[in-house]
């Protein structure tokens, strides 16, 4: 437990410090490096919590598809700091204002989800919740549960995912 | 008797050396057979028969001097080969090599010949896989020089395209097996039909192992699929800026990941450690054999096919190697479900 717990926080503050130097510094492919380091340490975490299937799928998924992608955005548009581009520019004013709002109603959420769920407890990190463990660990279980009762989530998101491939294929092909 | 967890690190350091010397006896073999095939010498001066060839590279490698382009981004240029070299060794902890042994009665309880037992290993692999790109797009990318700018960019679309066929056929194989620990899958192909054939999943997955392998060779960036260096167009493509130690790691990871590519390959589809005549534990002999024989075909593969051209690369990927992935992945799970094992 002691280890574990060590682990929990080693984790859990890597992915916080990446998280915030994601935003903070300007370089924005260093800002997707460190979105990656973040990305691993929650695979980290999941470990902790016993579900080395979600680890490795999101460092398949996340480190390995999609981040490359963002990679090969950022050095396509051969984008430069930050501080380079805009100099004495004044970020525009709407986008701001929604961004503080969503920010605010997202904190909000969380406060209510961390109130709700009673704050951390003793044993909170190794039950998970009250989910299952070993049920977790089985992939059997996670594809089972995924096909029956989070089927229509399932199906939502793809058909969310084909719509996106669908609007990027007809923008490109309007292009040329 | 030794201990366990001494036996276990002794695994681990042997893997580390057996790794690093393969990687040596992958390059000599690399230059040799190419030249049995070019009809030359290849290296024969340094060493019986040129074979202590890869060591003198080594050691010239190292006293070189160590440059850096002064346009080059210098954390992420010093990062890039580290994270090749650390991923190549990484990805290799979870390929078991060998039955469970006593290690000659050394020790009381067998233990797995493996690094790590990991219950998820096909995925970990796949995994440390897709990180290993990173080093060379970085590589690439912090050089601040256009033909390893070019050579990442390829690596990084390469990888994309073809990691897709690569899980999808390696996924039939997970269903077939109904597990994703390695140890579980090489021993689901035990034992022989009709009394001679090898219950290889090879047999029962041919479509499968082709695209595998061909998917591996993208991933390894080897000839024919070698864009990221291809030395007539990009000079050497991503590690064009770098000399010296830096640029060994690159090497090393390069043949290391072909190393466990052909490991993992050997395990999902060739049996593992199992086969005729040989005792149980001595079944790692026959795990050498075929990594031996993928490896072996690999180097003649790159010393025999032409480099496709780039668009050839992605229609490949995309119009032909995916579509057959997942129609094999289709039928094999239909064949589960409808046939049973």
């Amino acid at each position: 437990m002691g280890t574990e717990l060590l682990l929990f926080y080693l984790f859990g503050a890597i992915a916080v410090a990446a998280s915030l130097l994601v935003v903070l510094q300007r370089n924005p492919m260093h800002s997707v490096l460190l979105l990656i380091v973040s990305f691993c340490a929650l695979a980290g975490l999941y470990i902790g919590l016993e579900a080395p299937f979600a680890a490795v799928v999101q460092i398949i998924i996340y480190t390995g598809a999609i981040m490359v992608l963002f990679l090969f955005v950022v050095m396509l548009l051969n984008a430069h700091r930050e501080d380079e581009v805009d100099v004495g520019a004044r970020p525009v004013r709407g986008p701001l204002r929604a961004g503080a709002v969503l920010a605010v109603v997202l904190m909000a959420e969380l406060v209510w989800a961390l109130v709700r769920a009673g704050g951390p407890r003793d044993g909170a990190l190794s039950e998970g919740a009250g989910a299952d463990a070993a049920a977790l660990q089985s992939v059997r279980t996670l594809g089972n549960v995924l096909f029956t009762d989070y089927s229509l989530a399932f199906e939502a998101t793809s058909i969310l995912i084909i719509v996106a491939m669908v609007g990027a294929v007809v923008l490109a092909k309007r292009e040329s | 008797m030794i201990p366990l967890y001494i036996a276990q690190f002794g695994i681990i350091l042997a893997v580390f050396g057996m790794l690093l010397l393969a990687a040596a006896v992958m390059v000599y073999s690399e230059r040799k057979v190419a030249a049995l095939i070019q009809q030359r010498y290849g290296p024969y001066l340094v060493g019986p028969k040129g074979m202590l060839q890869p060591i003198a590279d080594v050691v010239k490698l190292i006293f070189k001097e160590s440059l850096r382009p002064v346009a080059a981004d210098r954390v992420i240029f010093v990062l890039a080969p580290i994270l090749s070299a650390t991923a190549a060794f990484a990805a290799f902890a979870v390929v078991p090599f060998g039955a469970e042994t006593t290690l000659f009665g050394l020790i009381e309880e067998p233990i797995r010949l493996q690094v790590a037992d990991v219950n998820v290993a096909v995925l970990v692999v796949f995994a440390i896989t897709s990180i290993s790109v990173y080093g060379i797009v970085l590589a690439g990318w912090s050089s601040n020089s256009k033909y390893s700018l070019l050579g990442s960019l390829r690596s990084a679309s390469q990888m994309i395209s073809y990691e897709l066929s690569y899980g999808m056929s390696l996924a039939a194989v997970l269903v077939l097996a109904g597990s994703l620990s390695l140890t579980d899958i090489v021993n689901a192909q035990q034992g022989a039909w009709l009394g001679f054939i090898p219950r290889w999943f090879v047999f029962v997955q041919p479509l499968g192992f082709l695209i595998f392998m061909i998917a591996g060779v993208a991933e390894t960036n080897r000839a024919p699929f070698d864009f990221p260096e291809a030395e007539q167009e990009l000079v050497a493509g991503y590690h064009t800026e770098y000399s010296s130690t830096p640029f060994m790691m690159f090497f090393l990871a390069e043949y290391i990941n072909m190393v466990t590519a052909a490991a993992v390959a050997a395990d999902l589809f060739l049996g593992g450690w199992h086969g005729p005549f040989l005792p149980e534990y001595l079944g790692w002999i026959w795990f050498l054999v075929k990594i031996s024989a993928i490896l072996f075909f690999y180097i003649w593969m790159r010393w025999t096919l032409p480099r496709l051209r780039y668009d050839q690369l992605m229609q490949f990927g995309w119009k032909v190697l995916l579509p057959l992935a997942a129609l094999n992945l289709i039928v094999t799970a239909a064949g589960v479900i409808y046939c049973g094992n």
